[in-house]
């Protein structure tokens, strides 16, 4: 009886364990449901521009569309001309550096470098017109360019090197009766082709977004959600929300996933927790370049060689270019595992001037540390390469590139680094000791979209194990299942061996011993068997 | 030879209970460890601290029945006869001799045992457990979204929980070896099953016992 009472409270036992354990998360997550609720009802604009009568008719210029959309939204210029799409700077505190204003007029990369001496051609991706030299007039709002954010046609096209000014087979009116609110391919025209072509600085930013799978970009898919980029990176007054650390340094103002998702999005609880130190993105972005390849490194120093002394290129496999005579050589990549940083929002950039600290030089240092209770894993794409500094002073150079005509010391027509570089730093007041060499450098681009369906996100085991995981480089802290007290596991390890020795030893001697003892046992009880047989 | 009834119904139920779950929480723990791979990183942690909050109510209702049945008196540990008991597990054993201690329903631990059991359940199993909760518990906000456990470095409470999984696999070694060391090889575990052993009697009884055997030979 009691033993019956006994098995059925262990069977009830193990088969509530079972229960427990091969229990399936339940995945209807009411959470994310709403939001796709939310997000699949589209805006439907409440002005159809093509029938404004301020628009019907023929514009000569760009500057009179803009008078045009001023003529109705007569105060928007002051809100375009106050965001850092229009002023390529940013004011804001960095550690070390106190007040600074930062951005593309001053920041250095090691792509193209820097716009300085460069903006005829640079300037095909500010939002204005006419930005041939450090001398643009910020102030004058007839240049502010509405259309190459607002165009709905596609049509509209800012033509290369030409100031930022619109190419000229662009019909100005269709533009302008076709404006509406931000689409992908607005947004995409600048920050897709970064660096001179697509997917080049970004990496998880590419023309393919435009229309991509769920499995490139859950929420940009066209088989998704079908997101614009405003959804997320909403505006008031014209002051978009995110930014990157190419050129942002201040922890303001950010998209975040969590603005949407909330900082408990899961409905396991331990994956939650993991937020407080792990970014969304961390896991959610297994891979970027999904689509085309993105640029990892690219050496300055093996710019300039010539054929029968004209430039040429080369291409590797997959198509890209990975040699120019004008840029020197790259490495693609497509599908790529993220690096992991520690990142607490702030960042600090390589701003024409500095004295170089450290090699390899690192164009923009994002802050944050295991010990910094701010700071989370983010994933990175790290471009690495060298590039052209003074060798006197210490710290890198802006060189002129483009030029329109040969002789003009432009980098890009002559090929001679000397002139490039005096005209470049000349541009840019600053000296130059005559003096060159070429630096490594590295520089760090936080990975934020092609966001891959949940069942494609990073397991656990991807960084919670021994070797070689995707956390293997972050050191600082303990990771369950890829650190180890090892003098505590060695120890352990034997003396649970000597156990195992200690005891099977002492077994071996019992039974030894016993089997002794039964011969002797069996000698006496057959001396005793023999003897009535005596 | 006689059957005394030694383990409680939930004696035995506690025992064998928390002899799988321990054995489980080793195989899930050091799976997540990184010492070996079964159910995978993500399923091993799950099931780790499923099994951890089952032997967490277990062992509050082992302790409540301990209070409330007296029996933590018998842990209480005594020197008389531990050194006997240890010579007999270093030598005596090897040559057949008896038992130093009987074991009775009223006392059924020997000196040796008493003082095992209560290390066992006075500093193994909390160092053990305390530092598992603080594992789990690592990083887990409050109601105002503060962190309750943060820079408390996770590589020290990792560390106790280790030593403590590791010094109770080595317990388990000895431990499932020494219930071989019983009248057979497998009485004492019959015993834990059953709740009765069979004791000897001393050693008149033993020797009468053996007559009827002559006898029929």
């Amino acid at each position: 009886m009691l033993r019956n009472i006994l098995l059925v409270i262990v069977v009830v036992i193990i088969s509530l364990v079972m229960v427990n354990v091969l229990r399936q998360e339940d995945n209807y997550n009411l959470k994310l449901e709403s939001l796709r609720h939310k997000y699949a009802l589209k805006a439907v604009p409440s002005v159809n521009h093509s029938k404004l009568p301020a628009l019907q008719r023929d514009f000569k210029t760009p500057q009179e569309v803009t008078e045009a959309c001023l003529s109705c939204h007569t105060e928007t210029h002051k809100e375009v001309m106050a965001s850092s799409h229009w002023n390529w700077e940013r004011v804001s505190y960095v550690e070390g550096r106190g007040i600074s204003s930062a951005g593309k007029n001053n920041v250095m990369n090691n792509f193209c470098l820097g716009t300085n001496s460069n903006q005829q051609s640079c300037a095909k991706c500010h939002i204005g017109y006419g930005m041939s030299s450090s001398h643009f007039d910020y102030n004058n709002a007839r240049n502010v360019d509405c259309m190459v954010c607002h165009d709905n046609s596609d049509e509209y096209l800012k033509g290369a090197s030409m100031a930022g000014y619109p190419d000229r087979t662009v019909n100005l009116e269709n533009v302008a009766q076709s404006v509406g609110s931000p689409k992908k391919s607005n947004c995409g025209s600048c920050h897709s082709f970064g660096g001179g072509g697509n997917n080049v600085k970004h990496g998880d930013l590419e023309v393919a977004l435009n229309s991509c799978s769920r499995e490139v970009d859950v929420h940009m898919g066209a088989n998704g959600m079908n997101m614009e980029c405003v959804a997320c990176h909403t505006a008031e007054n014209h002051n978009i929300i995110g930014k990157l650390y190419s050129v942002s340094s201040d922890n303001t103002n950010r998209a975040t996933c969590e603005q949407c998702h909330t900082s408990t999005p899961h409905l396991s609880d331990v994956i939650n927790r993991h937020g407080s130190r792990v970014s969304c993105q961390a896991c959610h972005i297994p891979m970027y370049a999904k689509v085309n390849s993105t640029k990892m490194s690219w050496n300055w120093s093996d710019a300039g060689k010539l054929k029968d002394g004209k430039p040429y290129e080369e291409e590797d496999s997959l198509g890209n270019h990975d040699y120019m005579s004008i840029k020197g050589s790259f490495v693609w990549a497509r599908n790529v595992k993220p690096d992991y940083i520690w990142f607490n929002g702030t960042a600090d950039h390589y701003i024409l001037g500095d004295t170089i600290k450290s090699v390899p030089v690192q164009m923009n240092t994002l802050n944050g540390s295991h010990s910094d209770r701010h700071s989370k894993i983010i994933p990175v794409k790290i471009h690495v390469g060298d590039q052209i500094y003074d060798k006197v002073y210490n710290r890198l150079v802006q060189p002129k590139l483009y030029g329109e005509t040969e002789g003009d010391s432009a980098y890009w027509k002559d090929f001679k680094w000397d002139e490039a570089v005096a005209a470049g730093m000349k541009e840019s007041g600053l000296l130059y000791s005559g003096q060159y060499g070429f630096v490594k450098t590295e520089m760090y681009w936080p990975v934020n979209h092609m966001v891959s369906p949940k069942g494609q996100a990073v397991s656990c085991a991807e960084c919670h194990t021994r070797n070689n995981g995707r956390l293997a480089k972050l050191t600082g802290f303990y990771l369950p299942g890829r650190d180890q007290n090892k003098p505590l596991d060695f120890l352990g390890y034997w003396m649970f061996v000597l156990a195992l020795i200690a005891v099977f030893g002492h077994a071996a001697i019992r039974i030894s011993m016993n089997i002794a003892k039964n011969k002797f046992e069996k000698q006496i009880i057959n001396y005793d068997e023999d003897k009535p047989a005596e | 030879m006689h059957k005394v009834y030694i383990y409680k119904r939930f004696e035995r139920f506690w025992h064998w209970v928390q002899a799988s779950l321990i054995m489980f929480l080793a195989l899930t723990g050091f799976e997540v460890h990184g010492a070996f791979k079964i159910f995978g990183f993500e399923k091993a942690a799950e099931f780790h601290r499923t099994a951890s909050w089952m032997l967490i109510g277990l062992i509050i209702f082992a302790i409540f029945w301990h209070l409330t049945t007296g029996e933590w008196r018998q842990y209480i540990p005594t020197t008389k006869q531990l050194k006997e008991q240890m010579l007999y597990y270093i030598s005596g054993i090897f040559k057949g001799e008896h038992h130093p201690t009987e074991r009775t329903g009223l006392s059924k631990l020997n000196p040796l045992q008493r003082i095992v059991y209560l290390g066992f359940k006075l500093v193994l199993v909390p160092i053990t457990i305390f530092s598992g909760i603080l594992y789990m518990l690592y990083k887990t906000f409050d109601q105002n979204n503060i962190i309750v456990i943060e820079d408390y470095p996770l590589a020290s409470i990792a560390f106790w929980h280790t030593l403590g999984a590791i010094l109770l696999m080595i317990f388990l070694v000895v431990h499932v070896y020494m219930t071989t060391t019983g009248k057979t090889p497998t009485s004492n575990i019959k015993a834990m099953i059953t709740g009765y052993e069979e004791i000897e009697d001393d050693q008149e009884e033993d020797s009468a016992k053996n007559e009827p055997n002559k006898n029929i030979q």
